[in-house]
């Protein structure tokens, strides 16, 4: 219940609200998602919320409801987001992302030969892994370079 | 490499030995007659080159290639995948070896017919690891193999796939390298995982007399930033005849080539010289990976 009063403080009638972002990633979530200035809804953040598990960044998106598998990319940075698909300033429907298995565009390869980082018509390609401690490193389809940590820094 | 079973490679070694009497010239093959195989090479690799062009006229067929001098000028300005796109309409296999990492993989998105990797950047160079695959198979055994591999072990990608591949096998495996040069922690650890017998060292002392093959890699000059540290390092790994009086009758010493002075002139009398053959091998293996790839053999 408290979740959804914090959610209607700043309530709006229908859209995607991204809940628990780790704070200051809110703008790499709108970017991985790819929204930017000429986006046609409003959108709104917070950043540095105080939540119950401590300071967090919340986007909200107003009007459109984004696609999981788009939305499942954030999970790179912000694995424990939680996605509100709102309705009539209700939340219809709620869940946590989960770490696709693979990654097209969003990142670029760390490894300056790559194929994928020069003039050739592909998008970059990552296939997503976990190591035994449960960290998440992603592997190049094409160059194999491994990227472990940091990945934020590797955004285009 | 990484994505061949055990059985995927012992598929291409034996069809490989199949065709090593037609690698000889001591019988006639035309399993490529009527096909053209087009010899894409982005960078200079007289070596590779060579050797796939011989195992493509020892099984009959025809090759077309970009001429290195070309392949700078003609193709300047054109991205690979649009190469890859006109070739491949051209010719029934396209090998190729490019500076890029990665680029045999995007060209195989981009191609209609099948490509070899013959090289990509720093990073795959998988027809060497099936060659020396080979090599083992034909002048030692691959399965327990008793082996130490000598040189720039962090670097070398050859070695790094190679002692990949052999984890497949079985094996007890020593490196020696300077401390600088090191087999990467994380290989080790894989193949520990893979209950690999490794042992880490920096000197052939001890070694010699108990491995059944010796694979010798180059030390480039530019990992040492200091040339008498280079000298220091390139002298501790260089094997010579009277090192080698301490081998098992059996030792097989293998090498890449080119080599710059990491195997004395003086070894390559020794029964225990393989690099010259492992250099021909790289045609039967070659021959067998085109013909699988053309589907004339299934
Ligand atoms: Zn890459």
């Amino acid at each position: 219940m408290r979740e959804k009063r914090d959610l209607k403080v700043q309530a709006i009638e229908k859209g995607t609200v991204i809940d628990h972002i780790p704070a200051g990633q809110a703008l790499n979530v709108l970017h991985i998602l790819g929204i930017s200035g000429d986006f046609k809804s409003t959108v709104s953040f917070v950043m540095n919320a105080q939540g119950a598990r401590g300071k967090k960044d919340v986007v909200k998106i107003e009007g459109k409801e984004i696609n999981v598998g788009e939305l499942n990319k954030i999970a790179l940075i912000a694995p424990g987001a939680t996605v509100n698909i709102i309705r009539n300033f209700e939340v219809k429907r709620k869940y946590n992302v989960i770490i696709p298995n693979y990654i097209e565009g969003v990142l670029r390869c760390i490894n300056p030969n790559c194929i994928s980082n020069s003039k050739e018509p592909i998008k970059s390609k990552f296939a997503v892994l976990q190591s035994e401690e449960k960290e998440v490193f992603l592997r190049c389809v094409y160059c194999n370079s491994i990227i472990y940590e940091n990945i934020v820094r590797h955004l285009f | 490499m990484k994505d061949f079973s055990r059985e995927e490679i012992d598929f291409v070694l034996d069809t490989a030995e199949k065709l090593e009497p037609a690698a000889r010239g001591l019988e006639k093959s035309r399993l490529l007659d009527g096909k053209l195989v087009a010899l894409l090479f982005f960078e200079p690799s007289t070596r590779t080159r060579l050797s796939f062009e011989t195992a493509v006229n020892r099984l009959g067929g025809k090759t077309i290639n970009l001429g290195s001098v070309e392949a700078s000028s003609v193709m300047k300005g054109e991205n690979l995948a649009d190469t890859i796109r006109v070739v491949s309409g051209y010719a029934d296999v396209i090998v190729m070896r490019h500076p890029k990492d990665g680029a045999g993989r995007m060209a195989s998105e981009f191609s209609s017919v099948p490509i070899i990797n013959g090289g990509d950047g720093s990073v795959h160079h998988p027809t060497q690891t099936i060659l020396d695959l080979y090599t083992i198979r034909r002048e030692s055994h691959l399965e327990g193999l008793k082996i130490a591999m000598a040189g720039d072990l962090k670097y070398g990608r050859t070695v790094h796939s190679l002692c990949q591949a052999l984890a497949l096998y079985g094996a007890d495996m020593t490196f020696v390298s300077p401390p600088e040069l090191r087999m990467p922690p994380e290989i080790v650890r894989e193949l520990k995982r893979q209950k690999i017998r490794v042992k880490e060292t920096d000197s052939f002392e001890g070694i010699i007399g108990d491995v059944e093959v010796l694979y010798m890699t180059r030390v480039q000059r530019e990992r040492f930033p200091d040339p008498e540290e280079y000298l220091k390092v390139a002298d501790s790994l260089r094997i010579d005849a009277k090192l080698l009086k301490a081998a098992k009758p059996e030792l097989k010493v293998l090498h890449p080539l080119p080599r710059v002075n990491e195997i004395e002139h003086d070894v390559d009398s020794t029964p225990h010289a393989c690099y010259f053959e492992q250099a021909f091998y790289g045609v039967p293996t070659r021959m067998a990976l085109l013909a699988l790839v053309a589907g004339v053999i299934k």
